[in-house]
């Protein structure tokens, strides 16, 4: 195993846990509109208020990790996803505002502006990482230097669309999940039906997204003639899918939110793989492609991170395991 | 008209980091300041247990938390920001660059964040050792972060530690259309990370840094106590932070002065651009004046003459560089430089005194009675955003024409090559224009469109953040309970296992 794909490795577990810590946060503010009274909405924010920050800076350091090892293909993807990314940017920021200043105002005008705001930031944001890979899946045109020449009409797809709504459904189960955890009562009753649905959305998404993969996105399946092992994380992610209604059924929550995980994580792998060796495709002539190889920092470089990385990710799991080990247990109905 | 829609991405790319990156820095020196006070005042409630030291801490955390909230929310815009504008600038140095920030994610932003919660929830459920461990934790992290960030920076500035090389494919340098493609490479990690002018800034962004914290805590302080209320809390924080503050002050004159030097060894345009020292020649040190870079002069100039000379040397005869030395086409803009140069020096010059005088009245016991000075005191935090921002707008626009900073062109012996002309030649090979930084496939209409929505979130936002911090002001701090001396409070493991509820948001949590 070389330095470049220890990279690409390490690359995709941040990312995982980015979309599976971040993931419930955005599935919250996507049900949060179900929520029937003020006192509910506001419950619903507070089950994530402590560590949707913690959350987000699993994106920073995968954004930095990968302008740090592969500086090509960070280029190349944030200039090529110029639009989409500063609507990304507004959404991430009208969250925070939004959880943090919500109640700082006794006005309902106020309240329920900023309730529209979360909801639709979580939205939108879910969206267009959903859009952002499905593009990656497909590739994008780029010329020699590794440049992409596209316009934005060349994103926004049939399959980006799909992609896109199945990242909201699966991220509304996530978030369902993790608020029929935080909460109790009525409210928790509510977001056990809003289960049902948002997986059902999902189940539909994730048949239509899979089968267009097969038919229409050629270069998402060869590799698993080269990594057979991958057909097993395929089997898992059917499974961690299908396990999520059978825990909800039993009331076994807590495991139906490590099954959703672990369906988020094999999403990853699977994209992962997909890609394998490419971190951007060139749709228009597949030698312009950035590889791990060919869109990576210099040895000494990837090996000097590497050295960061193994003293730092251990603090920094630690860290996590001990803030959401503190705020465990339920959200209380009497916030105020 | 092709080379005007190129201008144009460049230009508008500039003004939108311009934007967001003075918006976004009006919040880390404030959490930087703000967690060294309350660091403070939460060892000293660990050593005194005076409960009016726990009400401060919990008082100024709250506040900090709005502030650390809109800095966080700013900060991610940043990092995107290389990529999506800069995405030319970012192939160049990713490698060197690109290893800065993610390391600033990894040791700092992680720490932060998650301690914040337990500083900021943790009040009742803690211990007030593992409080304070939890407040030295974030602030830690802030310290950290700010130590990433400036040698990302510092190296833009005087890049070190790594060597210019074609980049290779197939084991062959890169050609495309006869041209290498080339970029830096780390060469020794540490020369980077500790490159020419590293320590000289990180030295005065910290000490700026506890400035603004201390002059936001003091101008609360101040208000409170010309209104008359929570008196005793409002003295003992105005005195622990106006120590910080004339402390900070006295020692960010020194650091300016070493750094000043730094800066001509190493950018003399630069500095030459601060002074609006156009002819090579004596160095006369400019207190007021417009620039006027057309005439190369300045009007209504105050100056003492010689003295740039003086600080530089030690000498007030002797030669100071001048921008005459630089071809047209090197020289940084000159009149940003210098009044950005001036008001940051000014504004210190005003702390000093104003510190100064402050602590001499609080010695004779009159300070609290004089209230042409605490309103004084109020407004100065205004100033004080201003240097901190000043300073950073000296430093990038005395930085231009490049955004990596190429050295002199020498000769094979290692002897500086001039121009017929006799100015200096820089070796463009080893550096990066700012015009040649940008994005290549990105159009004026998108920058345009982002300038427009950050303008009006970030407006939005500043609404926002005054609001909230009024009312937080308004509310004041509450007195806490003296503690049961039975129950000392709970260790971290007891508390984590035992905790069951937490309130709403960072910013919100309740008494």
């Amino acid at each position: 195993m070389d330095l470049n794909l220890i990279w690409f490795v390490l690359l995709g577990i941040l990312l995982a846990g980015y979309a599976i810590l971040d993931g419930f946060d955005l599935g919250v503010g996507i049900l949060h509109p179900l929520a029937r009274s003020d006192d509910e909405r506001r419950l619903v924010m507070s089950s994530i208020g402590p560590i949707w920050d913690g959350n987000e800076v699993w994106l920073i350091t995968f954004g930095g990790a990968l302008f740090a090892a592969f500086p090509e293909a960070y280029a190349t993807i944030f200039s090529a996803f110029y639009t989409p990314f500063m609507l990304l940017l507004f959404c991430l920021i009208f969250r925070a505002v939004s959880l943090e200043f919500r109640s700082k105002v006794h006005s309902p005008v106020w309240r329920r502006l900023w309730d529209f705001a979360f909801f639709a930031a979580s939205l939108l944001a879910s969206f267009l990482f959903g859009v952002t890979v499905a593009n990656g899946l497909l590739g994008i045109p780029l010329n020699e230097r590794g440049e992409f020449t596209g316009g934005i009409h060349d994103l926004l797809g049939p399959y980006p669309i799909m992609v896109g709504l199945m990242t909201v459904a699966m991220l509304a189960v996530h978030g369902g999940l993790f608020l029929h955890l935080k909460t109790a009562g009525s409210t928790q009753k509510m977001f056990y039906r809003s289960i049902w649905h948002a997986w059902g959305f999902y189940l539909v998404m994730w048949n239509l997204v899979t089968m267009y993969t097969l038919v229409k996105v050629p270069r998402a399946t060869p590799n698993f003639e080269h990594f057979p092992w991958a057909i097993g994380v395929v089997v898992l992610n059917v499974l961690a899918i299908a396990n999520i209604p059978r825990c909800i059924y039993l009331r076994q929550v807590g495991q139906a939110f490590l099954s959703s995980s672990l369906g988020i994580l094999c999403q990853v792998i699977l994209v992962g793989v997909a890609l394998f060796p490419n971190l951007v495709t060139a749709s228009n002539n597949l030698d312009f492609s950035l590889t791990i190889y060919t869109a990576a920092s210099s040895q000494k470089t990837l090996g000097i991170m590497l050295v960061i990385a193994i003293i730092g990710m251990p603090m920094v799991l630690s860290y996590t395991a001990i803030v959401y080990w503190t705020f465990r247990g339920k959200v209380t109905e009497s916030v105020y | 008209m092709m080379m005007l829609a190129e201008l144009d991405v460049v230009l508008l790319s500039r003004i939108q980091f311009a934007l967001t990156i003075m918006f976004h820095y009006l919040f880390p020196p404030l959490t930087i300041g703000m967690g060294v006070v309350i660091v403070y005042l939460e060892g000293m409630f660990l050593r005194t247990r005076d409960p009016l030291y726990e009400e401060a801490a919990r008082f100024w955390t709250r506040i900090f938390a709005v502030n650390f909230a809109i800095g966080v929310a700013t900060g991610i815009v940043m990092e995107f920001e290389f990529g999506t504008n800069w995405a030319t600038y970012s192939r160049f140095v990713g490698d060197v660059f690109g290893s800065a920030l993610a390391a600033e994610g990894i040791f700092a932003f992680f720490l932060e964040s998650g301690f914040l919660a337990v500083l900021v929830f943790g009040w009742d459920k803690v211990s007030p050792g593992f409080h304070f461990f939890a407040a030295l934790m974030v602030s830690l992290g802030s310290i950290f972060s700010s130590i990433w960030i400036t040698v990302a920076n510092s190296w833009q500035q005087t890049p070190a530690g790594h060597e210019i090389v074609p980049m290779l494919r197939d084991g062959k340098p890169w050609v495309i259309n006869g041209e290498v493609i080339r970029r830096a490479e780390i060469s020794d990690f540490w020369a980077m990370v500790f490159n020419p002018s590293t320590v000289h800034r990180l030295v005065h962004v910290w000490l700026g840094c506890f400035i603004l914290g201390s002059a936001f805590v003091m101008s609360i302080s101040a208000w409170y106590v010309l209104k008359g209320r929570h008196r005793e809390f409002a003295e003992r924080s105005f005195t622990g932070a106006l120590l910080l503050a004339t402390i900070s002050s006295l020692a960010i004159l020194v650091s300016g002065h070493e750094q000043a030097k730094n800066v001509y060894e190493t950018q003399p345009a630069k500095l030459a651009a601060f002074e609006a020292h156009f002819q090579t020649g004596q160095g006369n040190l400019s207190l007021f004046g417009i620039p006027d870079a057309e005439q190369e002069t300045i009007r209504m100039n105050l100056a003492i003459p010689g003295g740039l000379g003086l600080l530089l040397f030690g000498d007030s005869e002797q030669e100071v560089i001048g921008l005459d030395k630089f071809r047209e086409e090197d020289r940084p803009p000159v009149a940003l430089s210098f009044y950005s140069y001036h008001l940051m020096i000014a504004i210190g010059g005003f702390f000093i005194l104003a510190t100064l005088l402050a602590c001499w009245l609080l010695i004779r016991g009159r300070l609290f009675q004089q209230r042409w000075l605490l309103w004084l005191f109020v407004l100065a935090v205004i100033p004080a955003f201003a240097a901190n921002e000043a300073g950073w707008v000296a430093a990038e626009v005395g930085r231009q024409p490049w955004i990596v900073y190429p050295p002199f062109e020498k000769s094979a012996e290692g002897k500086l090559q001039l121009t017929d002309a006799g100015q200096f030649i820089y070796d463009e090979s080893q550096g990066l224009r700012t015009t040649d930084a940008v994005s290549q496939f990105i159009s004026a209409g998108q920058v345009l469109g982002s300038i427009i929505m950050f303008a009006a979130i970030y407006l939005l936002l500043f609404i926002i953040w005054v609001y909230v911090l009024h009312q937080k002001i308004s509310h004041g701090p509450v007195p806490v309970p003296r503690r049961d001396e039975k129950s000392p409070g709970k260790g971290g493991w007891e508390a984590a296992t035992s905790w069951q509820q937490h309130q709403e948001s960072l910013t919100d949590t309740r008494e």
